[in-house]
């Protein structure tokens, strides 16, 4: 993968040499925190069907709520699919609408 | 607008209703959907699964689904009709044709701009399967990464 590097190794090692020198200025929580990146878009998935189970359960952890974007970091416009095929699967008892 | 639409009918039978009730069910859809003048694309059953939440005290339920091509008043016709059916206890109609248009238009743009780019690089348009070997970025937690904070 020609891009990987922009992800993961390179650029996040560069940032936390940035982090150490600045650590100083104690504002960092973490050195370490990989960019977050749309699934839908890297994987260059289209089709966010409500059939697909297997897909959509990644994105209602245990409670059964809609993983909220700042944690997934899907995009806008992917997260707004997701909702809709999340909400028709309920329906048809593919997921649950809450789970404790 | 014309009247071919192509929507999406799962139904959700009772696990305990025999091959012939379903396949009576089966057959009243087929029957409405001819007689006002649409068309069955094609049916899928998906056989017994559990449910995520019990519906009417039922922990298991058959799922069928139907592509069907026909105008909305034939959707309303059926909803209305597998509403009165006792077997059927959950039932979803999505309409799917517009959706799928997008999805095509953006599968062949992304493909005809990367055929483009990889001829401007002097490659063949197509990619050699052996030729880009699969991204191994795979930790299985796509999506997900960030959920500790």
């Amino acid at each position: 993968m020609p891009f990987g590097a922009k992800k993961s190794g390179g650029r996040g090692r560069g940032s936390a040499a940035r982090g150490a020198e600045k650590a100083g200025q104690g504002q960092r929580r973490s050195l370490f925190r990989r960019r977050k990146v749309c699934k839908f878009c890297a994987d260059k998935i289209d089709d966010i069907n409500y059939k697909d189970v297997k897909l959509l359960s990644g994105f209602v952890p245990e409670r059964a709520k809609v993983l909220p974007r700042r944690i997934s970091g899907t995009c806008a416009k992917h997260q707004r699919k997701l909702r809709v095929a999340i909400m028709r699967a309920r329906v048809l008892a593919l997921l649950p609408y809450l789970a404790d | 607008m014309s009247a071919a639409r192509t929507y999406e009918l799962v139904y959700i039978v009772t696990p305990d209703a025999t091959e012939e009730q379903i396949a009576a069910i089966h057959e009243q859809v087929e029957q409405t959907t001819k007689k006002m003048g649409g068309s069955l694309v094609k049916t899928d059953n998906w056989g017994r699964r559990k449910l995520a939440y019990a519906i009417q005290h039922h922990k298991e339920g058959v799922y069928i689904l139907e592509t069907i091509e026909g105008s909305g008043e034939l959707m309303k016709e059926l909803d209305r009709r597998l509403k009165v059916v006792d077997q059927v206890i959950r039932q979803l109609t999505v309409r799917v044709d517009e959706e799928q248009r997008v999805v095509d238009r953006t599968r062949t743009r992304r493909q005809t701009f990367q055929e483009r780019r990889r001829v401007a690089r002097g490659l063949p348009p197509r990619p050699d399967p052996s030729e880009r070997p699969q991204s191994n970025d795979d930790d299985g937690m796509d999506g997900l990464e960030g959920g500790e904070v």
